[in-house]
């Protein structure tokens, strides 16, 4: 299990902030922040607490057994910015 | 009266406005005046973010809860500029905050691009989020064929809410004239004309996405357009961003799927081609495209396009422009006109090379129309953290302290018709009463007068 923020998400940030183990990128200092089009949650190490869910302004990010099959594709592309930005 | 808290002028309430009113709350001590043009807040919140991104429009609680319910005060109805002048804010205020946008279009430079039939992707966007200054928009869809210029996601916006099907908008708090007119548009394709090549594309791969999986709508691209010249190949394997890479991606799926029997609409992406000129007398009747190469690369990125003489025209009746806003000048400020922004250091507004004490900058107006809604939260916190180191150095003025009474006379004395925070819940309360019995968040008013006359109903 792993929480995943879906593609409506604009980058408010606040998820970021309440993330206890930091598994939300890019953080707005990170050199990619501009130039990715939403944030990311690390599936290999969210801990599924779910405090994201609640921080998120305009509720985009679910649990990944709580999607949509629109919202579904969103797992790949979180677990894909990881191993794309680890490889860079 | 009572003494002291600064207080300070926030100029616009779109995003940037609010995430520095919520900022200038939580960081400084304080009160915080935010004037809008408009009868209401959020900017293009309300009146840019697609009807059909329900989930975006919900930050508009986030703000409210973040300004409104932390104590700042709206003076909505109020232009900068026209009902008062900035020099008389610098008189009441010990500092002002412009975050008044982008409210002007990039032209397209070519001849007779203001003929009917031929609008920005701005003017169509006010006009279906039910823009005051625009309901009365004349949108021709008569026609059978619409070409979006540009290919970015305000472009993805407007063709997925021409070829969508009504019935799937009617939930949502779309403008009624604009649900209306679609409901009896002609427009069957919408063309998508970029400059340059798909590995280019200025599309999200979400917005990307979005088109390809519309019903009843088939995302068309010729397999053709995505033949990868050398350079552009080697850029996408080595230095495309994630979003490059994976919309490349879609885009060959796309061209490899044999078309499906059923939809009868359609969103056509034609890549390296640019307008070159409009035909019709006196409106729109067809565009002709010139086809583009990716022409040399400039530093990591590809940059140069040129003509190879190839040109095709394309009959159609609407021809919608979004290649970009700009800003404009702000009465009694400098401009800087060649990026069009207000000059500024990290927020603090300059002139001349000195820093204009006690003005800053925020949001579009500071760094360009670029970057996406939480764009502005980071943007906020540059300036507001500058504003307060400012504040503690001692060096802005401080101003003889009015009373929000006073300070409210004033405001009236300029512009009787000012609305506050209750005028603007008034108008927000009715629009979501509207919206309950057809399903929808809200049904938004749409006129200046039914706007104002609802909100004065509980001022008084």
């Amino acid at each position: 299990m792993t929480h995943v923020i879906t593609d409506r998400c604009v980058m408010e940030g606040s998820c970021v902030e309440v993330c206890p183990v930091d598994c939300i990128l890019p953080a707005p200092h990170d050199a990619d922040f501009e130039s990715v089009e939403q944030l990311y949650i690390d599936p290999g190490r969210c801990i599924d607490c779910g405090s994201c869910v609640s921080a998120c302004p305009i509720g985009v990010i679910r649990a990944d057994s709580d999607l949509t099959a629109y919202q579904a594709y969103s797992i790949e592309l979180n677990a894909e910015f990881y191993e794309q930005r680890s490889a860079e | 009266m009572t003494a002291s808290r600064p207080r300070v002028a926030v100029i616009g309430a779109g995003p940037a406005g609010a995430f520095t009113a919520s900022l200038l709350r939580t960081r400084c001590d304080v009160e915080v005046d935010i004037f809008e043009r408009l009868p209401t807040p959020w900017g293009l919140l309300r009146y840019g973010v697609a009807p059909d991104h329900t989930e975006i429009k919900t930050l508009a609680d986030r703000f409210e809860k973040e300004t409104f319910g932390r104590g700042c005060r709206f003076i909505g109805n109020v232009e900068v500029g026209t009902d008062v002048s900035h020099a008389e804010l610098t008189n009441h205020y010990t500092a002002v905050f412009y975050a008044t946008g982008a409210q002007h279009d990039r032209p397209l430079g070519l001849l007779g691009e203001e003929r009917s039939g031929s609008l920005s992707a701005r003017e169509f966007v006010f006009w279906y989020n039910g823009h005051p200054d625009y309901r009365d928009l004349h949108v021709d869809l008569s026609g059978e064929r619409a070409v979006v210029v540009g290919n970015g996601n305000v472009a993805a916006d407007v063709a997925r809410i021409l070829v969508r099907d009504p019935d799937e908008l009617s939930c949502t708090d779309i403008a009624e004239h604009a649900l209306h007119a679609l409901r009896h548009s002609a427009i069957r394709e919408v063309v998508i004309l970029g400059r340059r090549g798909p590995g280019q594309a200025a599309f999200s791969h979400a917005a990307l996405r979005e088109l390809s999986e519309l019903a009843g709508v088939e995302l068309c691209v010729d397999p053709a357009d995505l033949a990868l010249d050398a350079a552009s190949s080697r850029w996408l394997a080595e230095e495309a961003s994630f979003t490059a890479r994976r919309n490349v991606e879609l885009l060959r799926h796309l061209a490899d799927r044999r078309p499906e029997p059923g939809p009868d609409r359609r969103i056509t992406l034609k890549f390296l081609r640019s307008p070159a000129a409009l035909n019709g007398s006196d409106r729109i009747e067809s565009l002709v495209v010139r086809r583009n190469e990716i022409g040399h690369v400039e530093a990591d990125r590809l940059r140069g396009w040129e003509s190879v003489g190839e040109e095709e025209t394309l009959d159609c009746s609407l021809i919608l422009r979004a290649v970009g806003y700009r800003s404009g000048p702000v009465s009694g400020l400098p401009f800087d006109e060649e990026r069009c922004v207000l000059p500024n250091d990290r927020g603090r507004v300059m002139q001349d090379g000195a820093t204009l004490v006690g003005v800053y900058a925020v949001g579009w107006l500071k760094r360009g129309p670029k970057g996406i809604l939480g764009s502005n939260k980071r943007d906020a916190e540059e300036t507001v953290t500058r504003f307060a180191a400012d504040l503690d150095s001692g060096i802005l003025p401080i101003r003889p302290t009015h009373s929000s009474s006073q300070l409210d006379q004033w405001v009236a004395s300029r512009k009787p018709t000012s609305i506050t925070v209750e005028g603007w819940h008034a108008i927000d309360r009715y629009e979501r009463e509207r919206g309950q019995a057809g399903n929808r968040p809200r049904l938004k008013l749409t006129s200046l007068s039914d706007l104002l006359a609802t909100a004065s109903g509980v001022v008084g």
